[in-house]
């Protein structure tokens, strides 16, 4: 019984003993710099399952529209810039980036101005299907002009679905300009806006 | 008594016919596994053999509209399975006499509405009286109600419309003169949210009380807000909004505090609740395909609805009884389709049409019609008999019609 007992409490201590030895003495040599990793970077909350995004990012998130509060349109100074889409896409054609460029430029001549985009679409389609659509082509240039250096968070997306047709025919050159974003030149109230 | 003789066998057959109907009807629900057979049904179903007497103007015409939708159809008293008789001098009243069962099943008088009102109720009583299940007709009493979009010709600006189901008695409940959309019902309640872009012309979404025509914003954030849909229990909506970047399903409590995002697929719209509240049924993009999906309401994973052999389905909605959801396919055309929830068995297409949203009953649709360019008008659709009413039309561009649940 008494030995037993012994050999319950020298199992332990034994490897308790090993456990220090290794610890302090057989790992390192004295004065060996050990490197010490920072700490592991955490990944991105993974995205809800289910996600299909290329890349597997989700946009830029949107900038809150008390921001836009109180600014004041202008329609005319680049709707020569319209950007168009192909059927069903919301993907932007290089065929469009010099109107980008152009709506860049205007942005980053004056910092006080902002934009708004507003995405549209043909009659084809269910209608909420293309109030989604356009906004994916607001999105889709806004994602854009980012890219080209605009702080997205000056400009504001939104979208007419089907209800704002510019071509009211059946056919394919209204459709080709009813699928379309308007860029629309935010000014600050206090600014060029008033008088 | 030759001719009588022969009028007995055409009835014994009838009989017969009947009875082998509702034997198969009971093993459908013996096997619920056998969907194949029952969405056979869709579009396939006899119409009731009834007919209708004594009654005229007005009231005929309710009749018919209300009774036609459901499933039946009208034949010479001789052929009727049930007579339905009775006059409308004054006020409605009526009573339905069962051929087979040699009986009278109903008898009714009505008073103290207007001879719609009346015959409306008379309507929903004959259907219970013959099927057994609530007509849907009537909703708490009063004459069901749709809600839609009624926008002018030309103009994207309208207004949402509340009327009876049958386009009748119709009122704008917005003054809005914006582009307005997507109105839902919260169930159980006189009130609905919609969107609307009436304030500072940005997509957002309201909450309207229509007994004291209180509204109040419930989802105003960057980008759009727009397809609102209530839960079943009037505590939650479903929405689409851009506010994380890209148009997404999200969900928030009806006072629109509690946002929370349930999905981050490519292409997702317009959003519906099962009946049992659990699940949110959409349309999406999952590995290139367009496909329906569903994801729980409290968050998890996408599962894809089969939907195999229609193209782009979009517009979902899940019928009360959770057995069907009916979708918009569109494949050159638009068509009006349904499926059984689970995904057993493959859709069935049933008219040309778009925006269908289920009656109480899980068998009559509302949906919108293309009427030219931009423009929709509102039918009802019996979905077992594929029996069709359009609804008289109200604007230029009637559509997105939602059923009062």
């Amino acid at each position: 019984m008494k030995i037993m007992k012994m050999t319950k409490l020298i199992y332990p201590l034994m490897l308790a003993f090993v456990f220090a030895l290794v610890a302090t003495g057989c790992a390192h040599k004295p004065g060996q710099l050990t490197r010490l990793r920072g700490p592991t970077p955490l990944a991105p909350p993974e995205p809800p399952p289910g996600n299909t995004l290329p890349g597997g990012d989700n946009g830029i998130p949107a900038a809150s529209q008390e921001s836009f509060e109180g600014m004041i349109a202008d329609r005319a100074a680049l709707a020569a810039n319209a950007i168009h889409f192909s059927y069903d896409s919301a993907a932007v054609k290089k065929s469009e980036h010099a109107n980008l460029e152009a709506v860049a430029q205007a942005l980053s001549a004056d910092r006080n101005l902002k934009l708004l985009i507003e995405g549209n679409c043909d009659e084809r389609g269910t209608e909420e299907y293309n109030r989604s659509l356009g906004e994916r082509r607001a999105g889709a240039a806004r994602e854009a002009l980012a890219k080209m250096g605009i702080d997205p968070m000056r400009i504001k997306t939104k979208s007419f679905g089907k209800d704002k047709p510019v071509g009211p025919g059946h056919d394919e050159a209204s459709r080709a300009q009813n699928r379309r974003d308007d860029f629309v030149l935010l000014h600050p109230q206090a600014g060029m806006g008033g008088s | 008594m030759k001719k009588n003789i022969s009028k007995s066998i055409k009835f014994f057959l009838l009989t017969l016919i009947a009875a082998a109907i509702t034997d198969l009807a009971k093993s459908q629900e013996q096997n619920p596994l056998n969907m194949n057979e029952h969405i056979r049904a869709l579009g396939m179903t006899p119409p009731v053999p009834v007919s209708l007497e004594g009654f005229s103007g007005e009231v005929v015409e309710v009749l018919k509209f209300d009774l036609y939708v459901q499933g039946f159809s009208f034949v010479a008293p001789a052929d009727a399975q049930y007579q339905i008789s009775g006059n409308n001098s004054g006020n409605v009243t009526g009573s339905v006499s069962d051929k087979f069962a040699k009986k009278i099943i109903l008898s009714r008088s009505y008073t103290g509405g207007s001879l719609r009102t009346e015959a409306h109720a008379f309507a929903n009583e004959i259907v219970q009286a013959i099927t057994g299940k609530p007509g849907i007709s009537q909703l708490r009493g009063s004459t069901a109600k749709i809600a839609f979009k009624a926008q002018a010709s030309g103009s994207g600006n309208g207004e949402i419309y509340v009327s009876d189901f049958d386009g009748h008695n119709a009122q704008a409940v917005t003054t809005d003169n914006s582009i307005v959309a997507a109105p839902s019902w919260v169930p159980g309640r006189l009130a609905l949210c919609y969107n609307s872009y009436s304030f500072h012309d940005d997509p957002d979404i309201f909450y309207h009380d229509l007994t004291t025509g209180q509204r109040k914003l419930i989802a105003r954030y960057g980008g759009s807000n727009i397809s609102p849909s209530v839960s079943p229990d009037g505590a939650k909506f479903a929405f689409i909004s851009s506010i994380g970047g890209r148009p997404n399903i999200y969900v928030a409590n009806i006072d629109g505090t509690g946002l929370r995002q349930l999905t981050t697929g490519v292409e997702d719209s317009s959003p519906c609740w099962s009946p049992d509240g659990q699940w949110i049924c959409f349309a999406t993009k999952i590995s290139e395909r367009r496909c329906l999906a569903k994801v729980s309401a409290s968050g998890g994973e996408v599962q894809r609805i089969s939907t195999a052999g229609v193209l782009n389905p979009t517009e979902p909605d899940w019928s009360p009884d959770g057995k069907w959801i009916a979708f918009t396919s569109q494949m050159g055309d638009f068509n009006i389709c349904v499926v059984p929830a689970d995904g057993s068995a493959t859709p069935i297409v049933l008219i040309a049409g778009e925006d269908p949203s289920w009656a109480p009953n899980s068998r009559t649709l509302i949906f919108a019609k293309r009427a030219g360019s931009y423009r929709y008008t509102l039918s009802v659709l019996d979905v077992f008999t594929k029996q069709v009413k359009d609804v008289g039309r109200i604007s230029g561009s009637d559509s997105e019609p939602a059923w009062a649940k």
